[in-house]
C-alpha cells in the first residue's frame, strides 16, 4: 500500500497498469487497492500543482497568523474547523509557538484578501488577533521546485 | 610504415596491447546522433542529493582547499569504518586499514599494482566492468577471465574458479552486484570460493560499488566469511549509491600490510583524494541514507517495469538483484550484440551497450541501464517493441 501511495504522490496520473508493472502486481489488484485507499479516505483527493505565474493567474496569497481563544469543550478544534470552511482558506494548521492557527488564504487581489481578513476572519468571536503576510514568490510547492535545476546533458554512453 | 609495426613506437608494448574500449567505439556513434534515448549510461540519472552538494559548497566556503592526509580525512575514514562494520559485520581500523581513493577505479588500480608481480595471473569473471582486464594488464599481470552464464543468473561458480586456478594465480577479482549483469553472489558460493582462496593462498579484490543498490535486502560480503578478512581488499565508493559519480570518491579497506602497500602507490600517483569531495562523502555517510533508499526504490520499480516489457517482447533476462542494469538475451532476433545495438540505434534511436563490450562472454546480450527517467524508459520500450517486431 505504501508504495502505491509513494507513486501516486509523485504522479497522480499513474495508471493502475503502469503501477502494476512497477510493483509486479496485476493491474486489477492495483485498481482494487487504490479504490480501498480512496474509500478509507487515505487518499483524500487528486490535485494538480500549477505555477500560477505561468498560467497567468493573478492570485494573491497570504499567510495569516491567527490567535484564538480555546473553548472549554473541544479546545481549538471547533473554531479552527469554522475558519477552515471558508472557500478563501486553502490551508489551515494548528501550531505550537507564538500563535495558534496558520491560515493560508487566496484571493483575486490584495483588496479581496484584506477584506476577507478584516471582515470575516477577524470578526469571528474567539479570534483575538491576526497578522497577515503576503506571499511574494513561490520557489517550491508540495515538494516540487518551480524552477527546475538546469544541468548540462549527461554523457550518452558511459561504462 | 606505422610505428607500431616496426616496434619503434614511443608507447609501451603492454599499453599497445590493450584494445580500445568497445564502449568508446559505441560512444562515438551515439554522440554523432541527436534525439537519442540512452540506456547506455552507467551512472545514476539523479543529481547528487542537495544536502551533499551543500556540504561541498560549505567546505569551499570554509576554505577547505588543501591536501589531506594521503589516506583521506580522519572524519571520513572513521565514518567509512562504521559504515563497513554495519554493512558487512567486519571491523577495520580507520588509522591503518582504510584508504580513500579517487573513485573505486583508482582503488582497483592501486590494489592491483600493489600486489601483482609481472606475470602473475589474476582471475575475474566475465561479462564484467570494462576496466578489469586492462587494469590487470597495466599492472603487468595476466588477466584470466572466468565466464559466467545466463543459466546461472550470471553468478560465479566456485567450480569454475577452481578450474581456472594455476600455480601462478595471485588474486581473484569479484564485482557483485555486477555491472553489466546485475548478478549477485549467494552466500553458499561465497563460502566455497573463500575456501578455494584459502587453499590456494589467493587474495580477493571485491568491488562492491553496487552493494547499497541491492533489491534483495542487505547482501552479505565475501569479506565476512571467516578467514577472508586477512586476504581481502574490500572496495566501495559513493558514485552509485549516492549519485556522486563526478565527485570521484571511493575507498579500499584491507589489512595493514596491504593498505600500506596501496598507500605507496596512491601517495605518489594521486597524493590524496580531493578534499571537497571527501567532505561531501562524509556528509553522504552521515545523513544520506534516506535519499539513497529513495533512489534505490525508484530503481527497483524501473527494473520491474523494464523487465515486464522485455519479457513480453521475448528478450529474456534474469531478474537482476542489484545495480541498475538489465542484461537481456537478444539472440532470438538472430542478430549479434553489435548488430542489435547499432541497428536499434540507427533505426529507433535507442542506445544500449552491446554485450561484447564487457568481454566475449557478453556476446548475445545488450546492457540496458534503468538509471534513466521513467518517461524515457516508457518511450524506449515502445521503440524497442517496434524494433523487435520488425525482426
Amino acid at each position: 500500500m505504501q508504495e502505491i501511495l509513494d507513486i501516486l504522490e509523485q504522479d497522480a496520473l499513474a495508471t493502475p497498469e503502469k503501477i502494476g508493472q512497477l510493483l509486479k502486481l496485476p493491474a486489477e489488484e492495483v485498481r482494487r487497492r487504490v479504490r480501498q485507499l480512496e474509500e478509507d479516505k487515505v487518499i483524500v483527493g487528486y490535485k494538480t500543482i500549477i505555477d500560477d505565474d505561468k498560467a497567468d493567474r493573478q492570485l494573491v496569497k497570504a499567510l495569516i497568523e491567527v490567535k484564538i481563544t480555546p473553548e472549554r469543550d473541544g479546545g481549538f478544534n471547533h473554531l479552527a474547523a469554522r475558519i477552515a470552511k471558508y472557500a478563501e482558506v486553502k490551508t489551515c494548521y494548528l501550531m505550537s509557538g507564538g500563535y495558534d492557527l496558520l491560515v493560508i488564504v487566496e484571493g483575486a487581489d490584495l483588496r479581496q484578501v484584506a477584506t476577507f481578513v478584516s471582515e470575516k476572519l477577524a470578526t469571528i468571536s474567539g479570534v483575538l488577533s491576526t497578522a497577515t503576510h503576503f506571499m511574494l514568490k513561490a520557489y517550491k510547492e508540495q515538494g516540487t521546485l518551480y524552477q527546475l535545476e538546469q544541468f548540462e546533458e549527461r554523457l550518452k554512453v558511459s561504462p | 610504415m606505422s610505428a607500431a609495426a616496426t616496434d619503434h613506437s614511443h608507447v609501451a608494448r603492454h599499453v599497445r596491447r590493450i584494445p580500445r574500449s568497445g564502449i568508446r567505439d559505441f560512444f562515438d556513434i551515439v554522440q554523432s546522433m541527436s534525439d537519442v534515448i540512452s540506456l547506455s549510461i552507467g551512472e545514476p540519472d539523479f543529481v547528487t542529493p542537495w544536502h551533499i552538494r551543500e556540504a561541498a559548497i560549505y567546505a569551499l566556503e570554509q576554505g577547505k582547499t588543501g591536501y589531506t592526509s594521503n589516506l583521506g580525512t580522519p572524519a571520513l575514514r572513521r565514518q567509512i569504518a562504521a559504515h563497513v562494520a554495519a554493512r558487512c559485520g567486519v571491523q577495520y581500523d580507520w588509522q591503518r586499514e582504510i584508504l580513500v581513493s579517487v573513485g573505486v577505479s583508482e582503488a582497483l588500480d592501486m590494489a592491483l599494482r600493489a600486489i601483482i608481480n609481472p606475470g602473475d595471473e589474476v582471475l575475474y569473471h566475465e561479462p564484467c566492468y570494462v576496466s578489469y582486464n586492462p587494469s590487470i594488464v597495466l599492472a603487468h599481470g595476466v588477466a584470466v577471465p572466468i565466464t559466467t552464464h545466463q543459466s546461472d543468473n550470471f553468478t560465479l561458480r566456485a567450480a569454475d574458479v577452481e578450474r581456472a586456478i594455476t600455480p601462478r594465480t595471485r588474486a581473484l577479482m569479484l564485482n557483485f552486484p555486477c555491472n553489466p549483469t546485475g548478478a549477485v553472489l549467494p552466500r553458499a558460493e561465497q563460502e566455497q570460493i573463500a575456501a578455494l582462496c584459502v587453499e590456494h593462498d589467493l587474495l580477493v579484490l571485491t568491488d562492491e560499488i553496487y552493494a547499497d543498490l541491492s533489491y534483495a535486502g542487505d547482501l552479505p560480503s565475501i569479506v565476512s566469511v571467516p578467514g577472508m578478512r586477512e586476504r581481502t581488499v574490500y572496495l566501495n565508493g559513493f558514485s552509485k549509491a549516492y549519485a556522486m559519480t563526478g565527485f570521484r570518491i571511493g575507498y579500499a579497506c584491507a589489512p595493514p600490510e596491504l593498505t600500506e602497500a596501496m598507500l605507496r602507490v596512491h601517495q605518489y600517483a594521486m597524493l590524496c583524494a580531493p578534499i571537497v569531495s571527501q567532505e561531501a562523502a562524509a556528509e553522504a555517510l552521515k545523513n544520506g541514507a534516506p535519499a539513497m533508499r529513495h533512489m534505490r526504490d525508484e530503481y527497483r520499480r524501473r527494473r520491474n517495469f523494464l523487465m515486464h516489457h522485455f519479457n513480453r517482447l521475448g528478450l529474456t533476462c534474469h531478474e537482476p538483484q542489484g545495480a541498475f542494469y538489465l542484461f537481456p538475451n537478444i539472440s532470438a532476433t538472430g542478430l549479434t550484440s553489435r548488430e542489435f545495438a547499432v541497428q536499434l540505434l540507427e533505426e529507433k534511436k535507442v542506445a544500449a551497450v552491446p554485450g561484447d563490450a564487457f568481454g566475449p562472454a557478453g556476446e548475445g546480450f545488450v546492457r540496458c541501464s534503468y538509471a534513466t527517467a521513467m518517461e524515457q524508459l516508457e518511450l524506449a520500450v515502445e521503440r524497442i517493441a517496434d524494433f523487435v517486431r520488425g525482426r
